[in-house]
């Protein structure tokens, strides 16, 4: 067998019916945050509050995934954790691809002295290891949201930055950026109105994955007791708490691994479902 | 080769320069001095002494301007000179000295492991391409994608040391005093960290390797009846392997990240624990001389994968 044949049999045949790689990550991201989002309203419990006649309880119709070590339930918890995981997850990606998509456009775009300092800025960033840097900067000026949300955003920099600077480059040589030059636009209108627009879809493809390396990120930190202190319930805080009576009582610990596991396999495969949807677009200008 | 070289060294110095003033400034402008950590103020049971904090500010020189400390900082840090520890009185460099072995055979091994899962998954992802085979291995490193280094670790702890007790949960045995047991105890936390590396190591391989396979060298080396087993691994393998071999040293940063993780929840005393116990014990000096020794690392190992990838591939020297 060629690899050509084999090519070929891979790229024919998508898109067939009902996509369940895509449609079920995104029912369960529906679902999580709507529960996330209304957890005040619908009928979760006060994941603060202990019951000390059900310590370390099993799932049951009571409590849905069971109580942890202080009595306290995990579903509340599991909920009101992913709430913050969200959060982060959601804002500090934004402002990463905001700022890269601005330094890579203008790096890509004139080119010269600023791009090499750009990309040297670039490889020092990347010199420090993400979970490295966010926790000594995080225990040092306070685990709060905000510093959480500064400190995550900063590294998912320089991907973005490299993002933004390649496909600027691209599109830097295309004709119509050319015809807009020969008309005289400024090189700002040209970066705005004409280049922005057509590297914003492929940048916002990259995103959930950043998503899903910042929730990861987090969760790495809330374990190693760096994130959001206590009593606010984060999942690696509370994987973290169950880990020492993991031969009694492992669903402490699984339950909450689970739930960050299953939202970041999510957001990797309707990120990549979007990613091969607009790669092909692009393919066939 | 030789202008290539010297054309990275270059790009490097500005770069090493950079980081050791970061991982000075980062630690030193937080709010919070060494003085300040020293005298106890931001823990429970804090007196404040000004005098006392006055004493201790002079005697580390941090009276002195903070670009005059970072320059002897660094000038020290030349030398091997990183300050002690200010609770135990460790030296820095001994501290990280003793440690540092432990870190370089975890990420060793598990740099090792990753390579042993990720080619043959990548060479069945390639040949397969398309198949149920390749489509179980894309899933297979989907899933592992998704999960973070201490989920995992956690996972092969419960699994093979909780229920199964084939390898020590925790705890570390010197090489010299017990080559097996330091095996051993080293064999879950570097499969925990190779886990999270295989997939994107595999994904790479795949995909290098199905562009490697349209090359007409490929179609030449079929026509001549050569076996599929024999042109993968002796044709295609070594012209797809040169983005693996970029990512091994860019994935250094995720895998330095996640000895941190690893080491601290299978109790090795590598550097990576240590810097979680020096930040929980504000040990600054620590934190500082070891943020400095895992950039410098990541550097230096970078610069190497660049200058191994020029001799590989004459072509990106130019």
């Amino acid at each position: 067998m060629t690899a050509v044949s084999v090519q070929a049999a891979s790229s024919k045949k998508r898109n067939e019916g009902l996509n369940i790689d895509f449609w079920l990550p995104v029912a369960w991201m529906g679902i999580l945050l709507f529960t996330v989002a209304f957890a005040d309203v619908l009928p979760v419990r006060d994941p603060t509050i202990s019951d000390f006649t059900a310590l370390k309880a099993r799932p049951s119709l009571e409590f849905w995934l069971g109580t942890d070590v202080l009595g306290r339930d995990i579903f509340a918890r599991v909920i009101h954790g992913a709430r913050i995981s969200l959060t982060v997850g959601f804002f500090a990606p934004v402002f990463g691809m905001v700022i890269g998509l601005f330094f890579g456009m203008i790096a890509g775009y004139y080119r010269g002295k600023f791009e090499s300092v750009v990309i040297g800025v670039v490889d020092i960033i990347l010199a420090f290891p993400n979970i490295v840097l966010a926790m000594c900067i995080l225990f040092f000026a306070g685990a709060t949201m905000i510093n959480l949300i500064i400190v995550l955003s900063v590294t998912s920099i320089p991907a973005n930055t490299r993002i933004a600077r390649a496909s600027t480059l691209v599109f830097a040589g295309r004709e119509f950026v050319l015809a807009a030059r020969a008309q005289g636009a400024s090189k700002v209108r040209i970066l705005w109105y004409e280049i922005l627009p057509n590297i914003l879809l492929p940048q916002l493809a990259y995103i959930l994955s950043f998503m899903s390396i910042v929730i990861m990120i987090e969760g790495s930190l809330a374990f190693l007791g760096v994130g959001i202190p206590p009593p606010t319930p984060t999942l690696g805080g509370m994987i973290a708490q169950g880990f020492p009576d993991i031969n009694t009582d492992p669903h402490i610990t699984f339950l909450p691994a689970l739930f960050l596991f299953l939202t970041v396999l999510s957001l990797n495969l309707i990120g990549d479902h979007l990613r091969k949807k607009i790669t092909v677009r692009q393919s066939a200008l | 080769m030789y202008i290539y070289i010297r054309r990275k060294l270059l790009h490097l110095i500005p770069i090493a320069f950079a980081v050791t003033a970061l991982s000075f400034f980062f630690i030193d402008l937080l709010p919070g001095d060494v003085a300040d950590a020293i005298a106890g103020i931001g823990t429970d049971n804090a007196v404040v002494d000004e005098a006392a904090v006055q004493a201790i500010r002079k005697d580390l020189g941090l009276d002195r301007p903070i670009v005059v400390r970072y320059f002897s900082w660094l000038g020290n840090a030349f030398q091997g000179e990183l300050g002690k520890s200010y609770q135990t009185g460790q030296l820095v460099s001994d501290a990280i000295g003793l440690r540092l072995p432990v870190t370089f055979q975890l990420l060793a091994m598990a740099q090792f492991l990753a390579v042993l899962f990720a080619i043959p998954a990548g060479i069945i992802g390639a040949y397969r391409a398309g198949k149920v085979t390749d489509k179980f291995v894309t899933t297979l490193t989907f899933a592992f994608l998704a999960a973070p280094s201490f989920i995992i670790a956690i996972i092969l702890a419960f699994l093979f040391a909780v229920m199964l007790n084939w390898f020590p949960a925790t705890g570390y045995i010197p090489f010299s005093e017990d080559p097996i047991g330091n095996l051993r105890s080293f064999t879950l936390p570097a499969l925990a960290l190779a886990l999270i590396e295989w997939p994107i190591l595999s994904r790479v391989l795949r995909n290098d390797l199905i562009e490697t396979l349209q090359e007409d060298f490929i179609s030449l080396a079929k026509a001549k009846g050569l076996s599929n087993i024999y042109i993968l691994l002796r044709h295609a393998l070594r012209p797809s392997s040169f983005t693996l071999i970029t990512i091994v040293g860019i994935q250094l940063g995720n895998l330095i990240s996640g000895a941190v993780i690893v080491e601290s929840i299978f109790a090795l005393p590598g550097i990576g624990s240590l810097l979680v116990a020096s930040i929980h014990a504000r040990e600054i000096l620590m934190v500082q001389g070891i943020i400095l020794v895992m950039a410098v690392a990541y550097v230096a190992i970078n610069l190497a994968v660049d200058i191994l990838y020029g001799a590989l591939d004459p072509r990106i020297r130019q």
